[in-house]
């Protein structure tokens, strides 16, 4: 729970954690080398000084450690934990439901799991989803277009693999579906971020929300396009938000934007932990105002109101929580673990 | 992070003159100069002649057509130097900087540079793509110079070129832009005599003045994207190099005016104590904030 200065306590959801292991035990090859490095570049680059971990540090962290991160020191009051296999870089996988279920399971009222799938694996892909569903109950899917598979460098929202993915998802209920563009391969002469894919799927699966991760970027205006057209499609903030430390008004801007293209319904808060931790993004996305001359260029506001839905509330909309119902069971519970 | 630093006066004409060339090289996405971004990390010239130009980009998995087009430009720009023949550009700590370094050695085509993915496609096309989008930017720039110089939207509308050529913009940003709009104006065909508008859309089209408002938001979106893209872009590179959070340190900077950690990079000249401030970060305002 976050308490503003003036008392007022804020629900918050952090739409978008992790609990990985990048350890150079866990490194297959280079690219798995590569690939955490680049996510501590992203961690060194935008977080503030005094909120900076060692290397060792961020390539594999406890449970207790992100439990500490998100709810006591930090504050949050639920996260969405992503899942992100990565098992061509990985030897036991970056981040697995698994793994992640087991990180869990202590905290069944402080984390939602979701999981992933990769539709290149045809019709085990689908057995998957059953099986998520059946034995997890996941209410979302993080999918990650850029993941290397064997040959494939890559793919998209709309293969006609991924149809049937989607299909499936919508009709057993699994409706929150994350989806991260990273820098995909092939096809190789064409924009390796493009988001026009979900604009596609959005349109035909009218059952599913699609929370597309860091806003887009580096396409948010392409993003921002979409999300006018699609009712169904959020944006998540990791990435944007922690501009908030480092460029205060260029943060501005791009919350602007999205405040006039996407709307205060629709954008969800996310710290991206381990990349960057909860506590610091909140209390500055709380006490942040849109400079006067932008809010007049743009025609936007970024209100309380505005602020309590992306911290929590347009989270616990897609994923079904009922944050009074909620706020009572996580106050007992921190009263049950108090008097152990 | 070790940023090279450009020459001002003096050292090895040679190294300044391919300094030069390489500050119109541009990284399509963010349509910002590779120089200024400090994408450059060495130049050598060998005894035999022969141009090295090494550079690296924020990260492992920036996109790989990207690099190429990089790389590919980089060779085009020096190979511009009437004594430059033999250049090599070398992209280096990427994913794919076998198959674009070996590309641009052989004088492949993007095509057959990337033969084991199977792409059969040419950069045409996302090229065009990345142009549209300077192009928005630019002229967002202009736009908003000429309101600030005192221009109704009435006139910046109806606006030919040869008018435009005589407008005085004194916003930092938008006398930048300036002649890099005419320059993308003239080179997409959207105006070639001094009367036809100059400031118009994607496809050539008069703006009517009551869509201007409409058209400029258009505009900042693609440049808030861009400048999103390019801090990013700034912070990763410095985070990759820098290996950890300290304090920034200053280039080594060579009395030739070259830069980079070898000696190689210039044949070997004294380095300056001390590093100069990039000429094109100083002057170019490279970011509204």
């Amino acid at each position: 729970m976050f308490r503003t200065p003036d008392g007022e306590d804020i629900f918050i959801i952090d739409g978008h954690t992790h609990f990985w292991d990048g350890s150079p035990e866990n490194q297959a090859n280079i690219h798995g080398k590569q690939f955490i490095d680049c996510f501590y570049a992203y961690h060194t680059a935008l977080s503030p000084k005094d909120k900076l971990w060692t290397k060792e540090q961020f390539e594999k962290y406890s449970a207790d450690k992100m439990y500490n991160d998100l709810f006591v020191d930090g504050p949050d009051d639920m996260a969405i934990v992503q899942s992100t296999y990565l098992t061509e870089f990985y030897k036991g996988g970056f981040n697995t439901i698994e793994r992640n279920l087991e990180m869990a399971k202590a905290y069944p009222e402080r984390y939602i799991v979701n999981g992933a799938f990769d539709p290149r694996d045809g019709e085990k892909a689908l057995e998957y989803i059953h099986f998520m569903k059946e034995n997890y109950n996941i209410k979302g899917v993080k999918l990650y277009t850029a993941e290397w598979k064997g040959d494939s460098r890559g793919w998209k929202l709309t293969d006609p693999s991924a149809y049937r993915c989607l299909e499936l998802c919508q009709k057993l209920g699994i409706t929150n579906v994350h989806v991260h563009k990273g820098p995909t391969i092939i096809p190789l002469d064409k924009d390796a971020f493009d988001v026009h894919d979900v604009d596609h799927a959005a349109t035909d699966f009218q059952g599913l929300n699609f929370i597309i991760e860091h806003c887009g970027l580096p396409r948010l205006d392409d993003f921002c396009w979409i999300a006018v057209q699609e009712t169904n499609v959020y944006g998540g903030l990791a990435v944007a938000l922690p501009f908030i430390h480092s460029r205060p008004r260029y943060f501005a801007e791009v919350i602007s934007e999205l405040l006039f293209w996407v709307g205060e319904d629709k954008i969800l808060f996310g710290s991206d932990y381990a990349i960057w931790t909860p506590r610091w993004l909140v209390e500055k996305f709380w006490n942040f105002e849109i400079p006067e001359d932008i809010k007049q260029e743009h025609g936007v506001d970024l209100t309380r109101e505005a602020k309590r839905k992306i911290l929590g509330l347009n989270a616990a909309r897609l994923y079904n929580v009922d944050v009074e119902a909620q706020k009572a069971k996580l106050k007992n519970a921190s009263l049950a673990v108090a008097a152990e | 992070m070790r940023r090279p630093a450009i020459p001002q006066i003096g050292g090895d004409a040679r190294i300044a003159a391919i300094w030069n060339q390489l500050v119109g090289v541009m990284d399509p996405e963010l349509d910002e100069s590779i120089v200024d971004l400090g994408f450059v990390e060495d130049i050598a010239i060998g005894a035999d002649g022969r141009v090295d130009v090494a550079f690296r980009l924020p990260t492992y998995w920036c996109s790989p057509n990207f690099a190429f087009l990089m790389a590919d430009d980089i060779g085009q720009a020096v190979r511009r130097l009437p004594w430059a023949r033999d250049v090599h550009p070398r992209l280096e700590d990427h994913m794919v900087a076998d198959e674009v370094n070996r590309g641009t050695r052989l004088g492949l085509s993007f095509a057959d540079a990337f033969r084991d993915f199977e792409v059969g496609g040419t950069l045409e096309g996302l090229r065009d793509t990345f142009l549209r989008k300077a192009f928005q930017r630019r002229q967002e720039a202009v736009i908003l110079g000429l309101r600030r110089a005192g221009w109704s939207d009435e006139a910046i509308v109806t606006m030919d070129l040869a008018t435009l050529d005589c407008a005085v913009i004194t916003d930092p940003e938008g006398a930048r832009q300036k002649p890099r709009y005419r320059e993308v104006l003239l080179a997409r065909g959207l105006a070639t005599r001094p009367s036809d508008l100059a400031v118009v859309s994607l496809d050539g089209e008069a703006i009517p003045v009551a869509s201007l408002p409409v058209h400029l938001r258009a505009l900042r979106a693609v440049r808030i994207n861009m400048e999103a893209n390019g801090a990013l872009c700034r912070g990763l590179l410095d985070a990759r190099y820098d290996e950890g959070p300290r304090e920034a340190t200053v280039p080594p900077r060579h009395a030739c005016g070259g830069a980079g950690a070898s000696k190689e990079c210039c044949g070997g000249c004294a380095l300056h104590p001390t590093g100069v401030a990039p000429a094109a970060r100083a002057a170019g305002a490279p970011l509204a904030m």
